[in-house]
């Protein structure tokens, strides 16, 4: 996903001038660098320097130097043998993947007949059709979850609807809000648009006649799909899972509006231990678990990329 | 052209009604003469009028605008330039330095920024402390856009100027930064958007002493729901709703950002 928007060119960069040329570079390019290196690059060490801190009395990180005053100070691992120790934590983050996993194969299975509509849509309707994705999605996302909190709510005629008939049966009425299948329908909702998006740009560019060639050779509506369209559209595929993948499995608005006690996820967990609880170096060890997990699964999918690249 | 099969039609259909039905709902309680989310009463505009009188709403709809304004200006110089370098002088980290915060669960950005404002600037959370947070997730995105278009921009237009006896200056000045324009504003559009949006690394970084349109709304979702927060989401979606046309009008690679 990365690769594919800064390597693609129409056209070849300008041969460099000589002349001045140096100065204008540093002009372009120096600010922005600058920037994201203090307020980027410099607060994610520090994050990785506090995850091997102790914690300070009133809340925040302890000092890294002896001060003197018999406090705990300098560094040390107890955060990480923290999280290892109990196995509720592991549990907390399988469970992060497991919601993760499911929100993005549904939105997968919604996003695919979206998708392939728009790409097969006459050219003049497409854009009009990306729009309509796009709006939904541009509206405020705390909005957007809260719909749902009125959709799924108790006195909504979803749940008098549902319970009406489970009472129908002799069955105990449930509750639609503040359990994780509301957390999966948020997860969902927000992230849609990510997954329609990519598939669809991957779907337009798809040669018709290749469809038209397994016809020929007397392959089905299911093997044309199966044996043509689906292989060639895995890169949309992948781009889109990582799109909807790594935003939930850091999430935590959607658990705590949406969620019950025990819909507890990674991001509320390090919310908690910075806003809540105010054990700093247990949240930033948190936050730093959280990074490797996204990082292994951003250099999956790219050595993924890379493979079926060299098998082609 | 192949013709679709209904069912994908249908299933297609399903998932628009799912886009669509809950924004339409808020929209619609948001009219409702009751207090409760959950029955049509009748129609009214009172919950609109209790949000204009709704003072605490009021700044935070000001500070939402303030924060917007201050931190897509910066973003789109910073995002406009970085666009530009990457595209004349590829740099080698510059494109990871770009994207990884815009990659990244928000969550992370926010802590991160908790942790480097108090402990390393020792500064007071509060609306310095947002727009700068703005700004570093906002820049991608202008990057993303002027750089796209760029790319899509044939090279001897350049050239041509250059032969012609225009400066660097002149030819940016008059060639580039013409052509780009587009790009440039509807980076200012998105990075405006995001940052009137933002919830969960504003979360992190406001403090305790400033309050933006969505922290209220979080807040009033969190403790009390009445419909006011129907009516303030009504008005704010018609406002991105806004921006996300005039944008997608003004350049058509503004949504392949995602990709």
């Amino acid at each position: 996903m990365r690769g594919t928007l800064f390597e693609t060119d129409k056209f070849p960069p300008p041969p460099l001038c000589k002349r001045g040329e140096k100065g204008t570079r540093w002009a372009i390019t120096a600010p922005p660098t600058l920037f994201l290196l203090a307020f980027f690059l410099a607060p994610a060490l520090i994050v990785v320097l506090a995850s091997f801190q102790y914690p300070g009395e009133f809340g925040g990180l302890a000092p890294l130097l002896d001060a003197g005053d018999g406090r705990e100070h300098g560094l040390t691992l107890e955060n990480y043998q923290f999280f290892f120790s109990d196995f509720l934590f592991t549990e907390i983050l399988l469970r992060s993947f497991l919601v993760a996993a499911a929100s993005t194969l549904i939105c997968l299975l919604l996003a695919y007949p979206v998708a392939w509509l728009i790409a097969k849509s006459p050219r003049q309707h497409r854009d009009f059709l990306v729009l309509l994705v796009i709006l939904p999605f541009a509206s405020n996302f705390l909005i957007r979850v809260y719909a749902w909190m009125i959709i799924l709510g108790p006195q909504a005629a979803l749940a008098r609807l549902l319970n009406g008939v489970l009472g129908a049966f002799g069955l105990e009425p449930v509750s639609l809000l503040f359990s994780p299948f509301a957390v999966l329908v948020g997860m969902v909702y927000v992230h849609l648009p990510f997954m329609i998006l990519p598939l669809y740009t991957n779907l337009e560019k798809h040669d018709p006649v290749l469809l038209d060639a397994a016809q020929d050779l007397g392959a089905n509506a299911w093997q044309r799909f199966w044996r043509v369209t689906w292989p060639l559209s895995l890169p949309g595929v992948f781009s889109g899972s990582a799109l909807v993948f790594i935003p939930v499995l850091g999430m935590f608005a959607i658990p705590d509006i949406l969620g019950g006690t025990r819909d507890m996820l990674i991001g509320n967990l390090i919310k908690d231990q910075f806003l809540g609880v105010r054990d700093w170096p247990f949240g930033a060890t948190l936050s730093i678990v959280l990074t490797l997990c996204v990082l292994s699964l951003a250099g999956l999918a790219a050595w993924a990329g890379r493979r079926r690249r060299g098998e082609q | 052209m192949r013709k679709l099969p209904l069912w994908l039609k249908l299933a297609a259909g399903a998932t628009f009604a799912f886009l669509y039905v809950p924004l339409l709902v808020v929209v619609a309680y948001s009219f409702n003469d009751s207090r409760l989310n959950a029955e049509w009463v009748g129609f009214t505009f009172a919950w609109y009028r209790v949000l204009f009188n709704d003072a605490e709403m009021l700044l935070a709809a000001r500070n939402s605008l303030f924060i917007a304004l201050v931190a897509s200006t910066c973003a789109t110089i910073l995002g406009t330039l970085a666009g530009l370098a990457i595209h004349r002088y590829r740099p080698r980290w510059l494109p990871l330095l770009v994207i990884t915060p815009v990659a990244m669960p928000e969550i992370l950005l926010g802590v991160s920024l908790l942790v480097f404002f108090i402990q390393v600037l020792h500064l007071t959370l509060g609306l310095l402390s947002v727009v700068l947070a703005h700004i570093t997730f906002s820049i991608g995105f202008v990057a993303i856009i002027v750089r796209a278009r760029l790319a899509g921009m044939d090279e001897s237009i350049f050239e041509a100027a250059r032969d012609l006896g225009a400066s660097p200056w002149q030819t940016f000045r008059l060639v580039t930064f013409p052509l780009i324009l587009p790009a440039v504003v509807a980076g200012f559009l998105m990075s405006f958007t995001l940052s009137i949006d933002d919830f969960v690394i504003t979360f992190f970084t406001a403090g305790v002493g400033v309050s933006t349109l969505p922290l209220q709304i979080y807040s009033m979702i969190k403790i009390a729901v009445t419909p006011e927060v129907n009516a303030v989401s009504t008005l704010l979606m018609l406002l991105t709703l806004v921006l996300v046309v005039v944008a997608s009008r003004l350049d058509k690679g503004f949504m392949k950002g995602g990709e």
